[in-house]
Parts: structure tokens; C-alpha cells; sequence
């Protein structure tokens, strides 16, 4: 037996998580893997609480998409009570939710993935980073740091806590939205929406054009699809939709969210607290072979980008019809998830001044009566990192009796593995490694956003 | 140079990381100039086992002046982890409620953990016959500790998140190297909503409605939510959360759930809570999962597996 390369902490992710790289005695990888390092319990400890309580508890499953889990989980508690929000309810909370992927991309591409390409995959590590950044580029990173803090209090300022909210409610929204409260956020979003489109050009320039070759290798898997789009004309959707499942040939089945029992399973690797959702309805099982995988599919950017039709937003749409023309449809490349990442920013600056424009947006009917009881419900958002489930059963108290949670990021666990394990074994050959070679085994991780 | 920093997160959601960024452009000349970061797995890339991953068992961290670590202690790695950040750093600050209290995660003190993570493996959508994973990952411990039951802890700075500005006035206050100046009140303290006296309210409500106020009025127009018949944690909760003036879920219209933990640091939310029900005449009949009035504040043995507490709860 060779040696084991552990890769710990992997970085730049939010979240707890090692790589092993197991080495024959010649040097060359014999398996590669990576595993969830932490395991919290939510779908337990959420048992008995009253459930109009729970969309303010399971936000703290993840601080960087809080108001993913808050709203999915309000939608799941909707269902529980049988409640139907009211319109503008219902828009406010999606309103917050497409804010929030805003915030989360800019996050993600320029703090956590733009120094591998700003400094360069094989750069020093002590300067591989968001300071690095700032100090090679200081005009660059102050313009960011301004656009994430301008996304981050036009939330915080209108529903008091931007980390960890509270304002979506069961049947609607705590409060309604003011008229000038809504003139600031169309002002900021407009601003945003300018950084978002400078921001794709940049990327373009800086990155998808230079590391073109590294796109074309790095971590590059077969793979089918999930996301959300809508059900009349399987445009892009974050908030509300049809799940579409595509395999990599193309040819893709849809169904609604609340069905997922019969479509998704999870399968359980003794190596990592992650479970690993995979296509059940494919009917052939679950194989992280990267010449064969079996159920496997991938979710976030990239895969939403390849599910859906088309974006109902202008920019975006451009956007996405250079990218096709580029890469096809669907496109495999992982690292094409940051250019993914960087069309859905345009759309969730379009999308949130749509929003805005809703006529109905400032009315004070925000919230419809709720009475606890008995029931199920799921319910179902587009997180940055990929299709989220919540679902919860209510006793007669319109406590929770069951959880079962289904989040992004888990559905790319699969597809990690494989990435992890096409890049380790390609890189690293005869004993050959190097800090940029274990490196860019983490990019293609990183591209994941998990 | 500046000081040597070291950031660490445990059992933990990022969120506190987050509010760290959300103190916004000053945190550049921070993070640039006053700190040298030498170790902080959200934004850089230092290993634990070397920069290949091929330098021993055991973890290694930097030596720093200040470590700043976010989450509880609920599995082996994690402690290892904390200790290993004792070791290396002077000024040990825990960060938010996980940290200093154990935060959400430490709801699962209340039940039996060990059967319920094995249950995390046997959900509708899992494959029939799988169990916990038991390779490579760390063991679970049987509840969530805070850090100051582990090691010394030389700061607490509670909250979930934390306020920006307070984060921002613990680094600051490192620097010039005199004690920060932080809030020592209640939420109720900080809050400008309208009091009258109880008046009839003798039930608590669930909050399964909207509070009473008119929208185009200023928060200090609308009525107290604990008189308005809702629980609203605020008495027994400390402060900080207020950004602009109210308490930050007062201010979206909604009633604290005491995220920044008790007033006093020793302080039991529940048990407090309840007290202050009862003196003012409120039927605690009426509170429904009066448990997770602990919901942040479950480490320190607040929160035990439901036997063990039934005759502390009833007291």
C-alpha cells in the first residue's frame, strides 16, 4: 500500500469536508474521495417544535443561504396547515430569496474562487486568497466588497436579519414592504445588476478565456441534471416551479416537487456523513464509476443553466445564448459552473427589479390566517447550491412529527467524488505532487460551491 | 505586519463568518493591514496536515496572537481542534451563540443523540438498510458543548449572528489593547416599542398572526409583543442584535427568540422565562415546546434528554 494524501480542511467552501487520496506503491492514485466531515441533525431536533417556529431554526443550517432554508421551510410548513399565502405574501418571500442568491454569488465567485484565478492555481498559498486579491487588484475588491454589502443591507435594512431571517412567516410575510423602501431596493438593484454585467465581462476576459484548457480538463464528468423551471415554459426559476431531471444525453422527465419520494433517492457511503441523492427513477442504481456512473446527476448553476429552456430576463438570456453557442447544452465542464454562476447573478438582478415592479408588491395584505393542525408538506426552492426539499409532517398540535430535508449541496456529493477522482488521478502520477497540484484537485470541488 | 489572527469554525453554519464580511469596506483595511491571517479555513488555504496532506496524523496550526473560533464542540475533531487553537493562540475569543452557548445545534441535547443521528440514516428518500457512517469521519460526542466547557475562553461575543459593529469593535479594541466595549442590557432594555402594562393577556399566543402595528407608523408606535399576548423572549435575552435602533426581529415585526443567549452569562432562558410569565399572571399552561426557549442556550447542560430534566422543568 502507498501512501494517503489528506487534503484537510478543504478551503474556500463553506462547510466541513476532507479529500483522501489513496497512492499505489508506484505513486499513481488508486482512489480518491471526499468526505463530509460534520453531521448536525436537523430533520431530528426539529421533532416536537411547533412547526411555524422551524423556518427560524433550520435557517442555521446554512449562514451563507439562510433564506433559502427559511423560505422552503415556510413553504413546507404552508402545506402542513393548509394555508395559502397571500399574493403579496408570496412575493416577498420569493423577493428575499432571489435577493439573496444575488449576494451569494458575488460571494462565492470573487472571495472564495477568484484567487486560483486572479493569482493563479499554483500561487503560494499565504496569498492564494481574498487578501491576496485585494492586495493584487484594489480597486477590483473594493467595488465587490461594496456590491456584496449593498445586496446584504437592502435585505438586513427592510427584513431585519439578512443572516438568519425571520421575516418570512406561515401564510405570507411579518410585514409589508414600504413605498420607499422599494425605491431604495430598485435603486441598489439597479447598481447590482451594472456590477453583474461588468462582472460576466470581467470573468470572461480574466478567466473563461485564460483557463480555457484547464476548463476543458479539470474535474470533468458525465453527468445528468435537476433544477427547478417553470411550468408553463421551462424558463430558469429560483423560487417557484417544475423539477426537471435531464440525463447527459439531453432528454429529461419533470415532475412536481412534492412527488420527489418517487424520483430521488439517497444513497450512504460509510466514508462521509453526507448522504448522496441520486436519480431512483433512472432504475439503475447508484455507481460512482466515472466511466459508468449510474443515477447520478448534478445540481447549482451549471445544471440549471442546462435544464432550463430559456431565462425570462433580457440580459441574462444574452447571456445564456453565448454561453450554449459556446459550450452546448448540456455542458459537462465543472469549471463552467463559475460562468453558470455568473448568468444566474444577471438573472437575480433582473428577477428582483421584476419583482419590484409587481404591482401588488407594496400591499399590506401580507399574511393569511394560519391555524395549526395535522398535515404534510413540502416545499421546495432553487438554493445557490442546488435544489433544496423540506419536508415536514404536523401532528394535531401542528408540531413536527417527521422531517426529511433533501439540501443542495448533497446532491453534488456524488458528482464531487467523481471530479475529485477524475482530477487526483490525472494530475497525480508515478509519486509526482505538488501544492499546485493538490490545489487545483480542490478547484474541482470549488467550482461546486458546496 | 499585523497581529497574528487564526479563525476557526466548529459545529457551525458559516453565518458568523458572514456577519464578519457584513462589517463591510472597513474590514478591508482589517483584514489587510491591522490582521495577519495566518490560518482561517473559510478564506485561505492552510492544511491541517501539511500543504500535500502528507505531514503526519496529527493536526498542526500556526502560532497566533488572537484565534477567533465560531460553533460548539460536538464531535472528536472538533476538539481537537479547539485544543490545538488553545495551544497556539494568547487571546482565545468565542464567537457567536454556538460558541459561547452551543447555538441551534445544540437542540439535539435534548434527546437521545446518539439514536437520533443513527435516524438521520433512515429517512423515506434513504436506501433501506443504510447506517451512520463510521469511516474516516469523526465520532459524534452524545451532546453539543459550548467552548468554555472545554478550554478557557477569554472573550465571548454571543449572538446568531453577531452584530457586525460588535465584531468589529473586539478587533479594534485588541488593537489599542483595551477591554471592547460591548452591551451588557437586555433585548427589552434596547427595544422602543410601546408599553401599557400587561392589561388582560393571560394565555400566550402562538405566532401564527401578525403582530398589530400600522405600517406607515415608527416601531415605537407599535405595542410591546409580549402584550400583545405573543412570547417574545426579550426579557430574558441579552442584548445586541439592534442594527438600527430596535432589536433586529422586533424590527421585521417579529418577537425575539433569545438568539444572543441569557443575560447573565449563568442564566437558564427557559427557567427565567417562565418565571417571568408566572409572575405576571400568564397561564405557562399556555406555552407550547417551552423547550425551545433553550433552543440557543442548550449547552452547560441546559437542554438533557426529556427524563432526566421533567422535575428541573416542573420546578
Amino acid at each position: 500500500m502507498g501512501k494517503v494524501l489528506t487534503i484537510q480542511p478543504i478551503t474556500r467552501i463553506e462547510g466541513h469536508a476532507r479529500i483522501t487520496v489513496q497512492l499505489d506503491d508506484a505513486g499513481n492514485v488508486q482512489d480518491a474521495y471526499m468526505s463530509l466531515m460534520s453531521l448536525r441533525g436537523f430533520e431530528k431536533f426539529i421533532e416536537g417544535r411547533p412547526a411555524e417556529e422551524v423556518p427560524r431554526i433550520v435557517n442555521r443550517i446554512c449562514g451563507i443561504c439562510p433564506w433559502m432554508h427559511h423560505t422552503a421551510s415556510n413553504k413546507a410548513v404552508d402545506g402542513c396547515f393548509g394555508v395559502t399565502p397571500t399574493p403579496t405574501g408570496q412575493k416577498l418571500r420569493e423577493l428575499l430569496q432571489v435577493m439573496a442568491h444575488i449576494n451569494d454569488k458575488i460571494l462565492h465567485f470573487f472571495f472564495l474562487a477568484a484567487p486560483d484565478f486572479v493569482l493563479g492555481p499554483d500561487a503560494d498559498y499565504s496569498v492564494r486568497n481574498v487578501i491576496g486579491v485585494v492586495k493584487a487588484a484594489p480597486e477590483l475588491a473594493t467595488e465587490v466588497v461594496k456590491m456584496r454589502q449593498l445586496g446584504q443591507m437592502m435585505i438586513d435594512r427592510f427584513a431585519g436579519k439578512a443572516i438568519h431571517p425571520i421575516a418570512a412567516v406561515t401564510g405570507g410575510f411579518s410585514k409589508p414592504l414600504p413605498e420607499e423602501e422599494r425605491r431604495a431596493m430598485l435603486r441598489d438593484t439597479q447598481t447590482l445588476l451594472d456590477f453583474s454585467l461588468y462582472a460576466l465581462d470581467f470573468a470572461k476576459n480574466n478567466v473563461f478565456n485564460r483557463y480555457l484548457d484547464v476548463i476543458g480538463k479539470l474535474g470533468v464528468i458525465t453527468t445528468g441534471f435537476l433544477g427547478t423551471v417553470d411550468r408553463n415554459d421551462g424558463s430558469l426559476r429560483f423560487f417557484d416551479g417544475k423539477q426537471r431531471l435531464m440525463k447527459a444525453d439531453g432528454s429529461f422527465i419533470e415532475f412536481e416537487g412534492a412527488d420527489y419520494l418517487d424520483y430521488i433517492g439517497e444513497h450512504v457511503e460509510p466514508w462521509g456523513y453526507g448522504k448522496m441523492p441520486y436519480a431512483k427513477i433512472w432504475n439503475e442504481g447508484f455507481s460512482l464509476d466515472l466511466e459508468a456512473p449510474k443515477g447520478i446527476y448534478r445540481v447549482n448553476t451549471l445544471s440549471r443553466i442546462n435544464v432550463c429552456d430559456q431565462i425570462s430576463t433580457p440580459k441574462a438570456q444574452e447571456a445564456l445564448e453565448e454561453f450554449r453557442a459556446a459550450f452546448g447544452r448540456p455542458a459537462q465542464a465543472t469549471l463552467l459552473y463559475h460562468y453558470a454562476r455568473l448568468i444566474e447573478l444577471i438573472y437575480a438582478c433582473e428577477r428582483t427589479i421584476e419583482l419590484l415592479n409587481w404591482e401588488g408588491i407594496t400591499d399590506t395584505n401580507v399574511r393569511a390566517k394560519v391555524e395549526p393542525k395535522a398535515g404534510r408538506g413540502v416545499g421546495v426552492v432553487e438554493a445557490p447550491r442546488g435544489t433544496l426539499i423540506h419536508d415536514y409532517t404536523t401532528d394535531e398540535q401542528g408540531c413536527i412529527k417527521a422531517a426529511n430535508l433533501i439540501v443542495g449541496t448533497t446532491h453534488n456529493i456524488g458528482p464531487m467524488n467523481m471530479s475529485v477522482k477524475q482530477a487526483a488521478s490525472s494530475m497525480i502520477k508515478d509519486g509526482h505532487y505538488d501544492e499546485g497540484i493538490m490545489n487545483k484537485v480542490e478547484m474541482a470541488v470549488r467550482a461546486y460551491d458546496p | 505586519m499585523g497581529v497574528k489572527t487564526s479563525l476557526e469554525w466548529l459545529s457551525s453554519c458559516a453565518g458568523c463568518e458572514i456577519s464578519l464580511l457584513n462589517i463591510g469596506e472597513a474590514l478591508v483595511p482589517i483584514l489587510t493591514e491591522h490582521l495577519e491571517i495566518v490560518h482561517a479555513p473559510v478564506i485561505m488555504d492552510h492544511k491541517y496536515y501539511g500543504q500535500c496532506g502528507d505531514q503526519g496524523l496529527h493536526l498542526q496550526l500556526p502560532e497566533a496572537t488572537v484565534g477567533i473560533i465560531t460553533g460548539g464542540v460536538a464531535n472528536e475533531e472538533h476538539l481537537e481542534v479547539l485544543e490545538e487553537m488553545r495551544k497556539k493562540c494568547a487571546i482565545l475569543i468565542a464567537l457567536g451563540s454556538c460558541a459561547t452557548h452551543g447555538g441551534i445545534p445544540a437542540l439535539m441535547n435534548g434527546q437521545d443523540s446518539s439514536a437520533s443521528f443513527d435516524a438521520v440514516y433512515q429517512t423515506p428518500s434513504t436506501d433501506p438498510g443504510a447506517v451512520r457512517p463510521d469511516r474516516v469521519v469523526p465520532q459524534l460526542f452524545d451532546r453539543t458543548y459550548a467552548l468554555d466547557e472545554k478550554v478557557k475562553i477569554d472573550l465571548q461575543l454571543p449572538g446568531c449572528p453577531p452584530n457586525p459593529a460588535h465584531i468589529a469593535e473586539v478587533i479594534i479594541s485588541l488593537l489599542e489593547n483595551r477591554a471592547p466595549n460591548l452591551p451588557t442590557k437586555s433585548v427589552c432594555d434596547t427595544c422602543p416599542t410601546r408599553r401599557e402594562g400587561k392589561g388582560a393577556v393571560n394565555q400566550v399566543k402562538r405566532f401564527v398572526e401578525n403582530a398589530e402595528f400600522d405600517p406607515a407608523k415608527p416601531i415605537s408606535e407599535m405595542r410591546c409583543l409580549l402584550e400583545q399576548g405573543f412570547v417574545c423572549m426579550g426579557p430574558v435575552t441579552a442584548a445586541g442584535c439592534a442594527k438600527r435602533g430596535a432589536p433586529s426581529c422586533i424590527d421585521a415585526r417579529v418577537p425575539c427568540r433569545g438568539c444572543y443567549g441569557p443575560v447573565l452569562p449563568k442564566g437558564n432562558q427557559m427557567l427565567d422565562m417562565m418565571n417571568a410569565l408566572a409572575s405576571n399572571g400568564i397561564d405557562t399552561k399556555s406555552v407550547v415546546d417551552r423547550r425551545s426557549m433553550l433552543r440557543f442556550s442548550g449547552a452547560h447542560g441546559n437542554l438533557r434528554p426529556k427524563k432526566k430534566v421533567a422535575v428541573k422543568e416542573e420546578a
